[in-house]
């Protein structure tokens, strides 16, 4: 390769990583700029800057109680997922059970065949008939049943890389079954557990169908619905309360991210992140 | 101390690795359990600690039998060949554990983590975590945790198997008098033969999942009961040669040597002389073996020589100053009352 | 030295306590995810409606669901946009740019990478309703950021070009995993490889067909069925469109959620869910068959 010809390529390579940075940063810009305008419009500007926005949400009790009802049902599905994956991943890891492996392979497949997209009607159906509707139980049961069959999976991918000498040795001196999870596994897998936790927090965070479908009523719903009827209902939707939930509401998912990233480093598996 | 009747263990797949084992170990010995991989010596080692259950026959450990017995419950310690610190505690908890589980307070337990630290020069180290630790000290801490909570017997797997070479001997030295001092009942399992002989009292020598010979490292060493004994023990491996009984002799590789009084005429035979017994003649002997000598290699006091034979290969150790030169002719005479005649692979005399 | 075979039960837990474990999770499972999949095709068969007599006392039609949306006009429509959507979105869209922006960054270190992949990442991360609201905010009609850059006010993106603008919408909201899978695949491609080509002459497209694509062959099939999969299950783009306008970008996950859930026919819902079930077992299949064949899985 000539000189010449390389250096077109470094240019030609810069301008079009230019081009798919701005492809991306644009629609975000708004998102930066909005929620500090004292009078935010549609268009992406340079905002007169002010904190009146953030002050002006906390007030209002619609938008603040949607975070809570997103933290009770991202954070009770994501307790749920790591105690019940925990407990079978370790029982699948550990002990060898007749079809496990098919068992294994089927959860694997029904993770990723049966979407909240194929199942949204009987789902909805279950919910009606369970008396599951409009509330956070329901939330949180249908989006455990989801997330489970991956976090198990995933879950006994670290059980299995942890030597199984650390039981043994605690068994000799005499540890029960139970005491062996509490004192060794749990503390051992424990990175495991946080990235469980972590995604499922991020899913039901973000998650929007299943939310939609199982909460009619609006002091049930999470901000990720809430914000959805902010600008779909009523007319020309509060530009400065729409982005500043926006601002707030992925706020966490964000710092989440970077939480994770930098304690155990960027791991993504094959078909997690949903 | 432990005794073991009719062992056997079947894994599931078929492999039989012990097989209607039979062994006595008696109280306060230093036992090594000595074989290469596979030969069922550390399966050994966990069904007596209970990790694997027996598909049949019984384990006794003082006098109870304790073949269904949960393995917290025989009372036994055992150091595991990646020790198995539990990372995400320090030494002193490493220490503590087996008290913490017997519920011991926790003023007590901590008390005795740091007399024992002490005794095994841990105590400088008793904040750190396991990751943080050399080899050695790694070592050291699996061993104090398991003298902490004071078990009838310790069980060893592959104790110094992890550590580097030089740190091996000082580990080996240290072992060995903590267990003179201690007086508790071990057991170890080891595939180096070097450390069997330096460290037990007795050894158990197995192969396929049965003991081929148990006896003293003297007794190992020197009268090994079978060739597969024979060229499993020992630093240099021994000569073992193909010959035959004939008038009242030995016909082994262009040499006539003395025979044990009562083999038959004609018997195919097997002699064995280890290197260290065998003396380098320039002259020609009619008790030596006739060979060339092709290799020659240092082992710092003495030099291992080999001499090529026209279908044998011999090996002699000599003495610092004494090697001959490569290509000259020499011819390797067996010590007298050190050779070894075996029949059908087992011992049946001395010659 | 390890034992003969690897131990069956470390802790000592047992048959009995192993299953009662895994029972709570597979309880969950069952009832959650498992039920409601063969109930899909239960109520596929029946003529079951939200409200109205058929409410109370469902009657079993047989395929007459099946037959009704084959003849439904709208359906049909909803099927190829859904192809289009697909195709566009994660075929050439995500693993295309994904791919392009993996490449164009491979030997790149510093902060012009960072910047990108940050952006890229954040897309990816945001919840979906906040990045449907930036995206609407974007296209607007009369403020509208992108119609003020290219001087075109007044264009009606999402009203006139609803497809594009989902497809570019989900490109720009999916590209991260395929980037970063793209990455990873590179980075496992011997620099030696490359460099023996380049010594030969070959240009940076005959080292990309010649010695990269052989290598990552495995990484394109998985990036392509899984990008497939979800793209084909995403709902976010109702966020955007809700299907509109006049159904002109009501892809299948739109359409189910239109026709059962806002329209009311449970039954006919059930059955293009069943069908929506079928389609995402065989990219599933293939794809763990993929994995059973190169036990390398990504991550």
């Amino acid at each position: 390769m000539s000189h010449v010809a390389h250096v077109l390529g470094r240019i030609a390579s810069a301008v079009l990583l230019a081009a798919v940075a701005a492809f991306f940063a644009l629609p975000m810009l708004w998102l930066a700029s909005a929620p500090f305008d004292a009078h935010p419009s549609i268009t992406v500007s340079l905002p007169e800057f002010t904190l009146d926005n953030f002050r002006a949400i906390l007030d209002n009790p619609y938008a603040l109680g949607s975070i809570g009802n997103s933290v009770i049902q991202a954070g009770g599905a994501a307790a749920l997922v790591v105690v019940l994956a925990a407990l079978a991943a370790y029982a699948l890891s550990r002990v060898r059970v007749p079809g496990r492996d098919a068992l294994l392979y089927l959860l694997l497949l029904l993770s990723s065949v049966v979407t909240g997209t194929a199942a949204m009607v009987p789902i909805f159906e279950l919910a009606t008939r369970l008396n599951l509707v409009d509330t956070h139980l329901g939330v949180v049961l249908t989006v455990s049943g989801g997330l489970l069959p991956a976090a198990i999976f995933i879950l006994k991918d670290f059980m299995d890389a942890t030597p199984t000498s650390y039981e043994e040795s605690a068994r000799v001196f005499g540890a029960s079954p139970l005491q062996i999870l509490r004192h060794i596994v749990v503390p051992v897998v424990r990175p495991g557990l946080a990235t469980i936790a972590v995604w499922a927090v991020a899913n039901v965070w973000g998650g929007f169908l299943l939310q939609y479908i199982l909460l009619r009523d609006p002091e049930k719903s999470p901000g990720s619905v809430v914000l959805y009827t902010l600008y779909t209902e009523g007319g020309q939707p509060n530009l400065s309360l729409v982005s500043t939930f926006s601002l707030l509401y992925s706020l966490p998912v964000v710092l989440m991210y970077l939480f994770v990233s930098s304690r155990y480093g960027f791991r993504f598996h094959g078909g997690i992140k949903r | 101390m432990i005794s073991v009747h009719g062992l056997t263990k079947v894994f599931p797949g078929g492999v039989r690795a012990l097989d209607s084992l039979d062994l006595d170990i008696g109280e306060g010995e230093f036992f090594a359990l000595l074989g290469p991989s596979g030969c069922g010596k550390t399966t050994l080692l966990r069904s007596i600690a209970g990790l694997e259950t027996p598909t049949s026959g019984r384990i006794g450990i003082g006098g109870t039998d304790v073949t269904t017995l949960a393995p917290g419950r025989r009372d036994v310690a055992m150091v595991f060949q990646d020790y198995a610190l539990f990372p995400h505690m320090d030494v002193a908890a490493n220490i503590a554990y087996p008290l913490r589980i017997r519920k011991t307070p926790r003023a007590r337990r901590e008390a005795r983590a740091a007399e024992v630290a002490d005794r095994l020069s841990l105590t400088g180290l008793l904040g750190r975590r396991p990751g943080q630790l050399s080899g050695g000290q790694q070592q050291r801490v699996a061993l104090a945790r398991a003298v902490a909570c004071r078990p009838r017997v310790f069980l060893f797997d592959e104790p110094l198997s992890n550590l580097d070479a030089r740190l091996r001997l000082e580990a080996r030295t240290f072992l060995k008098r903590l267990q003179d001092e201690l007086g508790v009942t071990t057991v170890f399992v080891t595939h180096d033969q070097g450390e069997a002989l330096a460290l037990a009292h007795r050894i158990a020598v197995m192969d396929a999942g049965r003991i081929v010979q148990v006896g003293t490292p003297a007794e190992i060493f020197h009268r090994p009961a079978t060739t597969f004994v024979a060229s499993f023990i020992g630093s240099t491996p021994m000569n073992l040669l193909p010959g035959r009984a004939g008038d009242g002799v030995l016909h082994v590789a262009g040499a006539a040597l003395p025979a044990p009084g009562d083999l038959p005429e004609g018997e195919p035979i097997v002699y064995g002389v280890r290197p260290e017994y065998t003396d380098l003649s320039a002259t020609r002997r009619d008790d030596g073996f006739p060979g060339e000598v092709a290799v020659l290699e240092n082992l710092g006091a003495t030099t291992l020589v080999t001499l090529e034979g026209p279908d044998h290969l011999v090996q002699a150790v000599v003495g610092e100053g004494r090697e001959p030169a490569v290509g000259t002719a020499a011819w390797a005479v067996p010590r007298r009352g050190r050779a070894l005649v075996y029949r059908d692979g087992r011992l049946a005399g001395q010659a | 030295m390890a034992p003969a075979t690897s131990p069956t039960d470390a802790a000592g837990l047992g048959r009995g306590r192993a299953v009662a474990f895994a029972l709570p999770a597979l309880v969950l499972i069952g009832v959650f995810l498992v039920f409601p999949a063969i109930w899909t095709v239960y109520l596929g068969l029946t003529d079951y409606r939200l409200t109205g007599p058929a409410a109370a006392d469902p009657r079993l039609v047989g395929a007459g669901n099946y037959t009704t949306a084959l003849g439904d006009g709208r359906f049909r429509d909803s099927v190829w946009l859904t192809v289009q959507f697909v195709l566009g979105s994660a075929i050439i869209g995500q693993a295309g740019l994904g791919f392009a922006l993996a490449w164009i960054m491979r030997d790149r270190r510093g902060p012009v990478r960072r910047l990108v992949e940050a952006l890229v990442l954040l897309s990816w991360i945001l919840p979906g309703s906040v990045v449907a609201f930036l995206w609407i905010a974007l296209l607007d009609r009369d403020g509208g950021t992108l119609n003020a850059l290219l001087g075109t006010p007044g264009a009606a993106w999402l009203l006139d070009h609803p497809m594009p603008s989902i497809i570019v919408f989900n490109t720009w909201r999916g590209t991260a995993f395929s980037m970063m899978l793209y990455s990873a695949a590179l980075e496992n491609v011997p620099p030696s490889h490359l460099e023996t080509a380049r010594l030969a002459g070959a240009s940076a497209f005959q080292q990309l067909r010649d010695v990269v694509l052989p290598r990552i062959k495995g990484h394109v099939l998985t990036n392509v069925l899984l990008t497939s999969l979800w793209t084909f299950n995403d709902f976010t783009p109702f966020l955007l469109t809700a299907g509109g306008p006049e159904g002109r970008s009501e892809i299948l996950p739109v359409y189910v959620y239109n026709v059962a859930l806002r329209d009311g026919q449970l039954g006919f819902g059930a059955a293009v869910s069943f069908l929506i079930l079928v389609i995402n077992l065989v990219f599933a299949l293939a794809y763990l068959r993929l994995l059973r064949d190169r036990r390398e899985v990504p991550g």
